[in-house]
């Protein structure tokens, strides 16, 4: 039997969580903005789980100094940060592509845009 | 020379990435055409002497600003890998002379530095992705060059362009997510990034329920984006609405990087652990392997517009690749490296056939290209050479990869898979029909008979390739003992 802390997990229900809402906010959302909402927040629940497994119980920060033995992970923490800047470059195009749908097709709306195009075949 | 021969892995991704931001500068169309298609050759050059280099001295290990791995960021370059650099540059210093005309036809003058600008951004994200030893760096590479994809199949003239390139961001934002969480996972427990090291660390936590997922979750996010069965939706409007020459460049590379990258995950990440065969996944990955190859050549037949439908091939070409890389043994694994490299080949011909095409009678319609074998001949000729490599007809290279993948199904006692092969190819030989009977036996409608060619700054690259598909269809030793040494580098980690 394995016993489980209480908060031992948490951190990792919280990041499955919010990466369902995410995974969800994108397939069942038709408005595409809410759906690049969506991928913001799956993308996000990413970050929390590594910047959660970087954390180690009473490290501080990776400082070389005295007293300071145990710290926490700093890679992770670097890596996001490069996820990041990924994440804004992913959002800032997908809104600009879908201010250009709005303009060409009048709409943001995927059934729409999608009966739009079925018509146009 | 000493400089160039030992900063050479590095210098195939920066040369590209640093010339991409000149033509923001210049902006001037002619000039960034000019300036990309030097880069372009330079590249090309750049990545046949690392060939050579690999070649004769074995693998490359390069550690940027002499950080040595597992610490800093190493490049890794097998022959493999090395492949991979000479296609994606290749097909770039072929398509970046065919764009001008191309581009010109099909995207407004003021945005063409930026076509020129994404696709040397999207080449040095293809490249990176080939060299990197570094598992993160690799997410990163990916991105760069997924980003400036979706741009240009957004710079489409057709309004379907912009919802095929949101679509494809969309899912291929979620694959790259789906990787990052499998690697953050196999980080967690082996606390490296250094592919590597990580190989070395792998097996003794191989049981581990942390590492199934990562697997799952890393094979899943790969499988989107090199559109594997039934993870293809976005490819076949992406193809289809892009411009000619962005499709013809995409087509040839960007699915058959990202098969590089998995194998790359598979064969060395997690090369000591043998994935398939532990945790008894070769079947299933066989299986939507075959799926593909049937689904998408079935779909490609009734298809009536002929970049859907080389679209459609292309999920059916993707299916062989993994088909070979599943069999697990080295002819068949041979077979599947060699049909990256040939595929590019013959799709990056025929996409740029196809952009012939649509440069004279602006449509790419099955029905409009009727009477285009008395039309626009060389063009047709084209089509239908670049159409017979994909049925796999002698001489050509479609025959020479679907002839290892045989040997290598027949080689592991799989004959029924072998069986399947040959079934499919039959399937290719109806679309491809379709297309001929089309073009040589209709009568173009009435008003469009006059003889039109496409212009020679187009058939000519179109021609280079298409010669390229033949002569290494005709001479295939040298890719054949390129793909075999790759194929038993891969195959020697796991046994």
């Amino acid at each position: 039997m394995i016993e489980y802390e209480f908060p031992g997990l948490l951190n990792y229900w919280i990041v499955f969580l919010l990466m369902m809402i995410g995974l969800y906010i994108v397939i069942a959302h038709e408005n595409l903005i809410k759906k690049i909402v969506g991928l913001n927040v799956f993308q996000v629940s990413v970050f929390v789980f590594y910047i959660s497994l970087a954390k180690i119980k009473g490290g501080t920060a990776p400082i070389i100094a005295d007293g300071i033995e145990v710290y926490s992970n700093p890679l992770p923490h670097v890596l996001i940060l490069t996820a990041i800047v990924v994440g804004v470059a992913m959002t800032a195009l997908g809104l600009a592509l879908v201010v250009r749908i709005q303009e060409s097709f009048g709409t943001i709306e995927d059934d729409e845009v999608r009966e739009i195009e079925e018509r146009q075949e | 020379m000493t400089f160039l021969a030992e900063h050479i892995a590095v210098l195939v991704v920066i040369v590209p990435l640093m010339a991409a931001p000149f033509c923001v500068l210049i902006r001037n169309s002619a000039v960034t055409w000019g300036w990309a298609t030097t880069i372009g050759v330079i590249n090309f050059f750049l990545a046949c002497l690392l060939l050579q280099q690999v070649m004769a001295e074995g693998t490359i290990v390069y550690n940027q600003g002499d950080w040595e791995g597992p610490w800093g960021i190493v490049y890794h370059i097998d022959e493999l890998g090395a492949l991979v650099v000479v296609i994606v540059s290749a097909i770039a210093a072929i398509v970046f002379p065919y764009a001008k005309q191309s581009i010109e036809r099909e995207i407004p003058v003021e945005r063409h530095y930026l076509a020129y600008c994404m696709l040397l951004l999207c080449m040095a994200g293809l490249i990176g992705m080939a060299v990197t030893g570094d598992a993160f760096n690799l997410f990163v590479f990916l991105e760069i060059s997924s980003l400036a994809t979706y741009v240009l199949i957004a710079l489409g003239k057709d309004r379907r362009a912009l919802t095929a390139a949101l679509r494809y961001l969309i899912l291929g934002t979620l694959g790259a997510t789906f990787y990052v969480i499998g690697l953050g996972m196999i980080y967690m427990m082996t606390g490296s990034l250094n592919m590597v090291d990580m190989a070395a660390l792998l097996p003794s936590v191989q049981h581990t329920g942390t590492i199934h997922v990562a697997l799952a979750f890393i094979v899943v996010g790969f499988g989107l984006k090199l559109a594997m069965f039934p993870l293809h939706v976005w490819l076949p409007n992406a193809y289809t609405y892009a411009p000619s020459a962005m499709t013809a460049f995409l087509a040839a590379t960007a699915t058959k990087v990202a098969v590089y990258a998995l194998i790359r995950l598979i064969f060395t990440v997690f090369g000591d652990v043998d994935p398939l065969e532990t945790y008894g996944v070769r079947i299933a990955v066989m299986t939507l392997a075959i799926a593909g190859m049937f689904a998408g050549s079935l779909i490609a037949i009734y298809q009536s517009n002929v970049k859907r439908l080389m679209a459609y091939s292309s999920v059916a070409q993707v299916g062989y690749m993994i088909l070979g890389i599943s069999i697990g043994n080295a002819p068949a694994m041979a077979g599947g490296i060699i049909h990256m490299f040939n595929h590019a080949l013959m799709k990056g011909a025929l996409f740029m056939a196809l952009g012939c095409v649509y440069y004279v009678i602006g449509s790419v319609k099955l029905e409009d290209m009727a009477g285009l074998g008395k039309r626009m001949p060389l063009t047709a000729a084209a089509i239908v050479a670049g159409g017979f490599s994909l049925i796999g007809v002698p001489l050509t290279v479609g025959f020479i990869s679907k002839f290892y993948l045989v040997e290598g199904a027949l080689a592991a006692g799989m004959w029924p898979v072998a069986l399947l092969i040959m079934m499919s190819s039959l399937l290719a030989v109806i679309y491809v029909w379709r297309v001929v009977e089309i073009m040589y036996f209709r009568s173009p409608a009435i008003g469009s008979e006059a003889r039109t060619e496409a212009p020679l700054s187009l058939l000519v690259p179109t021609y280079i390739l298409l010669g390229a598909a033949f002569w290494f269809g005709i001479d295939a030793t040298y890719t054949g003992d390129v793909a075999m040494s790759a194929a038993q580098t891969l195959l020697g980690g796991s046994k």
